[in-house]
């Protein structure tokens, strides 16, 4: 097959023509580059230093929640309203991948059907396994690549479920929680780790008849932690319809009130030091974790039988491949 | 995987999504009604390998070479086409002709589909 070879020609192209191809805004060049991120290529390096100088300009929004809330819906009509003031947007959407198979059905495209044609919204799915640096550092390389290429808002979706994927919409300038009537339970559970980080809340679904409720219970919890540290600020609660689009006008000015909040008190210098921070050792950890799953592997194969015999401790073991030039 | 026109009938699209995701592979689901444009467009900024489309409306004869051709537009024609539902066997030639892959008709197993993939793509693992 002839169209095989092109295809293999393609992963070979060089760094600098493909991030070349990326700046000059071409569709192509970009979805490429993005491949070449979740397969972890050996070009990335090039391709990423290259890229890195033309992004930090883009607006960045983690959108975070339970499975179903509308979490997409609401980004399509977000999108709309940006698409208004002329923005380019590009979007992340993270869905869980089988812990099993590593195999995934990124469904979330289904709900942004209507931007598919608009060629100033670049969409990109991603499976939440198996990517170098974890999973936050994929999907915001990924969504770097996208403002490198031009892209103005760069929106983040992730299931709040497992660390790893909070930590996705973290990484954003603002932290949008989506919830739906009824919650009560899931915020409970949340409260934990997701509360914490979201700088805006979003209760969607507003249709159904226990959504101002559920905006009071959400509000009482919030007052807590205010009450416990009367400095952090409430972060806002908006009611929403992901179908119909009501109140994601008032989401998107609670959004750009934050980030107004944060440019105003240096909080946005701050806050984006630290996640890329986070960023350089959670891929430099990535990297050590490859490079020791290859030394054991080069170890003779009696390390891991003397461990499972007893003869030799786990910690010993993890000393001698650490300690390997 | 995707569904094309006016069809509704969505479970073979589903199922065989379903399959392929248990094979090990990522599966982008366009949703219904979706036009060859948006399916090809979905393609390109995804960079997929593949596209499967399921049609029971018996509108394939048009809609399918029309992707094809959509593809070479883009320069992407080295995206494999492939496809199932309600396709009439006297079809099946004429859409092999037209640069789809392989038909899969109802009843298929579901594995067939996933060891086709496995062999014309050989990045689907
Ligand atoms: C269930 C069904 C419905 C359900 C659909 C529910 C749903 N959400 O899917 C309902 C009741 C809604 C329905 C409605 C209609 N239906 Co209907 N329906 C069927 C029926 C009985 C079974 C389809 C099905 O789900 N099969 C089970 C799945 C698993 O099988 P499958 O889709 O064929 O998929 C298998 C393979 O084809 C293949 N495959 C399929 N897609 C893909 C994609 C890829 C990439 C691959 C590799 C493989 C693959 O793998 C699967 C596993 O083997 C068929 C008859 C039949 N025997 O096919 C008629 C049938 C498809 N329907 C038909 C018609 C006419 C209609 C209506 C127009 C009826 C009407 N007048 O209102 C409406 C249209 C609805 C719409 N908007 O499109 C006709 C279509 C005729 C045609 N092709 O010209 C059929 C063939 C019945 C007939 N003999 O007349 N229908
Ligand atoms: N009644 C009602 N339904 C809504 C509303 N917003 C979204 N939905 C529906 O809720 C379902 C889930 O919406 P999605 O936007 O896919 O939700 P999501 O949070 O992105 O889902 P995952 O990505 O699977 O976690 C869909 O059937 C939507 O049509 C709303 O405001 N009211
Ligand atoms: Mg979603």
């Amino acid at each position: 097959m002839a169209s095989k070879g092109k295809r293999e020609g393609r992963e070979k192209e060089s760094a600098s023509a493909l991030a070349e191809g990326v700046v000059a805004g071409d569709k192509r060049s970009l979805a490429r580059a993005i491949s070449k991120i979740e397969r972890g290529d050996e070009n990335l390096p090039a391709l990423f230093s290259e890229l890195y100088p033309r992004t930090g300009e883009a607006i960045t929004i983690g959108f975070t929640g339970p499975p179903g809330v509308g979490k997409s819906s609401i980004i399509a009509k977000l999108i709309r309203l940006y698409r208004d003031e002329d923005k380019k947007v590009g979007v992340v959407s993270v869905d869980p991948s089988s812990p099993f198979t590593k195999g995934a059905i990124l469904g979330d495209r289904i709900r942004l059907a209507d931007h598919f044609l608009d060629k100033d919204v670049f969409i990109r799915s991603m499976g939440s396994r198996g990517h170098l640096g974890g999973l936050a550092a994929a999907s915001r390389l990924a969504g770097m690549t996208m403002e490198a290429a031009g892209f103005d808002v760069i929106l983040y979706e992730t299931v709040g479920v497992g660390q790893g994927e909070v930590e996705v919409a973290s990484a954003a300038d603002t932290v949008v929680l989506c919830l739906q009537p009824g919650a009560g339970d899931a915020v409970q559970a949340l409260k934990a780790g997701v509360m914490e980080v979201a700088d805006v809340f979003c209760i969607n679904k507003a249709d159904h008849p226990q959504a101002r409720g559920t905006a009071a219970e959400v509000r009482s919890i919030l007052e807590i932690g205010h009450e416990l540290d009367p400095d952090a600020p409430v972060p806002p609660i908006v009611l929403t319809r992901g179908d119909t689009g009501e109140g994601v006008a008032e989401l998107e000015k609670a959004i750009e009130a934050h980030r107004g909040h944060l440019i105003e008190t240096g909080g946005m210098e701050r806050r984006r030091r630290a996640s890329l921070r986070d960023f350089v050792i959670s891929w430099a950890t990535g990297r050590l974790e490859k490079e020791m799953e290859e030394r054991l592997r080069g170890e003779d194969a009696d390390v891991m039988e003397r461990v499972y015999e007893r003869r030799l401790d786990p910690i010993a073991a993890s000393g001698k491949i650490l300690r390997q030039a | 995987m995707a569904k094309v026109g006016l069809d509704g009938h969505d479970r073979g699209a589903k199922i065989i999504a379903r399959a392929l995701r248990d094979a090990g592979m990522e599966v982008i689901y366009t949703g219904l009604h979706q036009t060859p444009e948006q399916v090809v467009e979905a393609t390109i900024q995804e960079d997929a390998d593949a596209i499967g489309v399921s049609i029971l409306s018996g509108a394939h004869m048009t809609l399918l070479p029309r992707i094809v051709d959509l593809l070479k537009e883009n320069d992407a024609e080295d995206v494999l086409v492939f496809c199932g539902g309600t396709i009439p066997k006297e079809d099946i030639p004429k859409l092999k002709e037209a640069g789809v892959g392989e038909v899969f008709t109802p009843g298929t197993p579901t594995k067939k589909a996933v060891e086709y993939l496995r062999r014309a793509v050989p990045s689907a693992s």
